[in-house]
């Protein structure tokens, strides 16, 4: 297959940056996108110019590190993929292909493709856990959890963080990646203790962060490589509310 | 010139002696503790944010230590341990099944090819129980029967069900728990997080580990930090093959580094290749995906009988296919451990009998287990990784077996440690994959995440407060000569790396050490190939420093620099791993000499010779290294010829 890319070439965060136009041919169809991508760095490189800086890591879906909106789409055109899984079959020879950073306010450009993510460690700092120190927890078995619950707490918990539905919301809200967390943990009998200031916690942390408000436009979902569903924010508003009405209460009511 | 030269014996001092079962309990009661008010003042520095390193930092942080976390990803949640798929081993016996404590030490020293040691393996069976419920008190999603119990699944070289597992995505949920616990502890303060910042060379202050010096990756500043103890838990090293399961950025820089730096290197040459991978697809692949054991528990394995049978796989009748597992392996079957899996595969293909373009595969077939069982119960076990599968090679596996061929996958090697986890320089811990002390010389699924979280949440923290029980020390900070001549090693090779501007990238000489490694140094090995590999390894890194090109500088974001760094010190794992291979005149787990085998093609170890640990000792780039011997001693487990027939 012959290609041309329309790459995001930014030197820094304080570059304006712009799109570079880079023929590539002979690319295989068994080729993984990012595979595309080394092949395009190995040939800049013997020609002297800047390889394209992009962020990946395990290249098999799990790790989040990768993440690319390529022709507009998080993680391309296929659903269920990340970047690193999407293979150049999915592509037609003589396509012209735009790959471009995540673009969200809490995600600044570090250079070309790679963005800064911290945002997302300093949600789960706030609250996206449960305290049990090491030493400290009581026989597995000792408190069972329905099937149906772990089930669903186990969807929720496939999140890798890869920050696609920031990237596709139109306000760049990291809501589903948030509302994620909560559902997995406020599931689980082991998460009740803390489920009601870990909410409150997660949000105001996202709110400082930079990270827009959700407004239900759903593209989050759409893109999401783990297929999170839309109604895990609904779980998320219904801890926030229960939360934010108990927040003066005392202990124990 | 000499390969090596030998040195002193090693041994483990701090394992007490005593009936094994007993042996962590007193080592517990004699490690010295430290006092919370003292705690406070005293800095670890934990290397690698995996199972090992992210629980690791979270426990030492609870305990009140300062602990200081680095990661070269740009979060720790992305460490590889994410990637692990099948499991996690615990002698629950949940399922009244025979399992026991002794039975996970039992199968783990055989399934090591007695190689390891007895007591260290004992621990890691003891402590695999608290896992468990460490990790289901952090909110891990396990798998769950109707019931509400956890629920287990069958691993290789096992007859109990002792598996955990989350889906195909254990290692995942093992590591959010552990990165979570983490960020609590950053949250609070109790853990300074440096992401994406690489550490490329170990600070030794009076014979003593007291810092590293690391590079920020985002702004290219180098700078040195000072500790009173310093955990490695980076990782192992089967990047050095260049095709492997590993993440992309896995290296054995900073265990490399501490190498040079007089830290002990044991078992180089003992490496995991995993039999169900998905097969190459051409030049331009950049790593290899993984396809989990646990698919062997109703996928069988098998190939056509006649060479060169080009027939569709569902064209070829029952008759004419060879499942070669079950035949030659009636007892374990398909779910023999993963050397003997590897090497089976290797042998079929090398008969003319593999499948695909390549012909380097062989079927992993499911459509007994769908018969059987219906679609949806495969799709609830295996969906995910069916769907993998799907998007990498454009089949569905569904309707036609998976094609599968063995990918370097782990490594069993790593830094010497004794049984406090401490190598050879004084306040230098290594735990997880980095060290290499629990597998032998072959690793049993879903062990890996075991032995990272045992080190991380369990043993470490006991084992490193006897040494800071021994402090405080000397305060000592950058401008320590030490430090400032390390620091300025770091700057020296960055460099030299840049000065080069030569004509090849990193990933061509990464890529060709890569092929000599896999021929030579792959699931076969033999003295001619060997010393084959040494010379043209030795050829091949001179080449590198005359003609390696890494563009741009050092000054800000420059992944071709961080490669070459990475690949420089690949070149010289490479030349210790074959040199180690050549010297164990035997075979055993992941090591495989085509001079030592049975009538009938197994592995022949031989005991009186090798049961040691080989730790070597580094005493130049290209000089001969010194060997160590450790004997193994087995006071338990009697080492035979491991049987799975």
């Amino acid at each position: 297959m012959n290609l041309t890319l329309r790459i995001w070439r930014q030197s820094g965060p304080q570059d304006k940056g712009r799109m570079v136009t880079y023929p590539v041919d002979d690319v295989s169809p068994d080729m993984s996108f990012l595979e595309m991508l080394d092949v395009l760095n190995e040939r800049l490189i013997l020609s002297g110019e800047e390889p394209v800086a992009f962020d990946h890591d395990c290249r098999e879906g799990i790790c989040g590190m990768c993440g690319l909106m390529i022709n507009g789409d998080a993680h391309g055109p296929q659903r269920g993929t990340t970047a690193c899984q999407l293979h150049m079959r999915q592509f037609k020879d003589g396509e012209t292909i735009d790959i471009e950073p995540w673009r969200a306010r809490a995600f600044p450009v570090i250079k070309d493709l790679v963005v800064n993510r911290n945002a997302f460690d300093k949600i789960i700092a706030a609250g996206g856990y449960i305290t049990a120190p090491t030493g400290s927890a009581p026989e597995a078995h000792a408190a069972p959890v329905a099937k149906a619950n772990a089930d669903a707490a186990f969807e929720s918990a496939a999140c890798i963080g890869c920050g696609a539905c920031v990237a596709a919301c139109p306000n760049g809200s990291g809501m589903l990646f948030t509302a994620a967390k909560v559902t997995q943990l406020s599931l689980l009998p082991q998460g009740q203790p803390e489920r009601y200031t870990r909410v409150i916690g997660m949000v105001d942390a996202h709110d400082e962060a930079g990270f827009g408000g959700c407004t239900n436009a759903g593209e989050c979902t759409a893109v999401c490589p783990k297929g999170i569903p839309l109604n895990t924010i609904g779980r998320l508003n219904r801890d926030y509310l229960t939360a934010t009405a108990k927040r003066g209460d005392t202990p124990g009511s | 010139m000499e390969l090596f030269t030998e040195g002193e014996p090693i041994a483990d001092t701090k394992a007490p002696d005593g009936p094994v079962e007993k042996r962590w309990e007193t080592r517990r009661f004699e490690a010295k503790l430290v006092n919370p008010a003292n705690r406070r003042k005293m800095t670890v520095i934990v290397v690698g944010t995996g199972l090992a390193g992210g629980s690791a930092a979270a426990t030492l942080a609870e305990q009140g230590y300062q602990v200081r976390s680095y990661c070269y990803q740009d979060s720790p949640r992305r460490a590889h341990s994410i990637a692990a798929q099948g499991g996690i081993n615990a002698a629950k016996n949940y399922r009244n099944d025979g399992d026991s404590v002794h039975r996970l030490f039992y199968d783990t020293v055989k399934g090591g090819d007695f190689r390891s040691r007895e007591s260290n393996v004992h621990r890691l069976a003891e402590v695999s129980v608290n896992i468990i419920d460490q990790c289901v008190a952090q909110g891990v999603p396990f798998a769950r029967e109707y019931g509400g119990l956890l629920d287990t699944r069958s691993f290789g070289g096992a007859q109990v069900q002792r598996t955990f597992y989350a889906r195909g995505q254990t290692g995942q949920q093992l590591l959010l728990g552990a990165y979570q616990a983490l960020e609590r502890q950053i949250g609070l303060g109790n853990v300074e997080m440096h992401t994406r910042h690489e550490m490329l060379e170990l600070v030794v202050v009076d014979g003593r580990a007291r810092g590293i010096v690391v590079r920020d990756m985002v702004t290219g500043e180098i700078s040195t930090e000072m500790a009173d103890a310093v955990v490695l838990a980076s990782g192992g090293y089967g990047n050095v093959f260049y095709l492997s399961t590993n993440a992309k950025g896995c290296n054995v820089t900073a265990s490399w580094r501490a190498h040079r730096k007089g830290a002990y290197f044991a078992n180089p040459c003992y490496t995991q290749i995993h039999p169900t991978c998905i097969p190459v697809s051409g030049d331009h692949q950049s790593k290899l995906t993984l396809m989990s054991e646990s698919l062997r528990n109703d996928g069988r394995v098998w190939v056509p009988q006649n060479k060169d049978d080009d027939r569709a796989p569902r064209d070829i009748p029952e008759d004419e296919r060879d499942y070669y597992l079950e035949r030659i392996y009636p007892s374990f079957g398909n779910l023999v451990p993963r050397d003997i899996a590897s090497r089976a595969a290797k042998n079929v293909c090398d008969e003319g009998r593999g499948v695909g373009p390549t012909k380097l595969g062989v079927y992993l077939d499911f459509s007994d287990a769908i018969d059987r069982l219906g679609r949806k119960a495969i799709e609830a076990k295996y969906g995910n990784l069916f769907e993998m599968y799907e998007r990498i090679t454009g089949e569905d596996p569904y309707q036609v077996p998976m094609r599968i061929y063995p990918a370097v996958h782990y490594t069993m090697g790593g830094l010497w440690v004794d049984y406090d986890l401490q190598s050879t320089i004084p306040g230098l811990f290594v735990i997880g994959e980095a060290n290499f002390s629990d597998h032998g010389a072959n690793r049993l699924g879903a062990s890996a995440l075991m032995q990272g979280l045992a080190d991380g949440y369990f043993v470490l923290p006991t084992t490193i407060a006897h040494y800071l029980a021994s402090g405080p020390r000397e305060k000592v900070d950058a401008s320590h000569p030490a430090a400032v001549q390390a620091r300025r090693e770091v700057e020296d090779r960055i460099a030299r790396l840049l000065a080069v501007n030569g004509d090849r990238t990193v990933d061509s000489f990464h890529r060709e050490l890569g092929q000599i490694m896999w021929e030579h140094c792959g699931m076969e090995r033999s003295e001619a190939g060997l010393r084959k590999a040494i010379d043209e390894i030795r050829a091949l890194r001179e080449q590198f420093w005359q003609r390696v090109r890494v563009p741009g500088d050092g000054e800000g974001l420059n992944q071709s620099l961080e490669k070459a760094g990475r690949v420089a010190d690949f070149f010289e794992l490479a030349e210790l791993m074959c040199i180690d291979a050549l010297h164990r005149e035997e075979s055993c787990g992941g090591h495989f000499r085509a001079e030592h085998q049975t009538p009938d093609g197994e592995a022949q170890r031989d005991d009186d010779r090798f049961a040691y640990v080989a730790a070597w000792e580094f005493t130049g780039t290209g000089e001969p290294a010194v060997l160590h011997k450790e004997d193994l001693k087995f006071e338990y487990v009697h080492p035979t010829q491991r049987s799975y027939k």
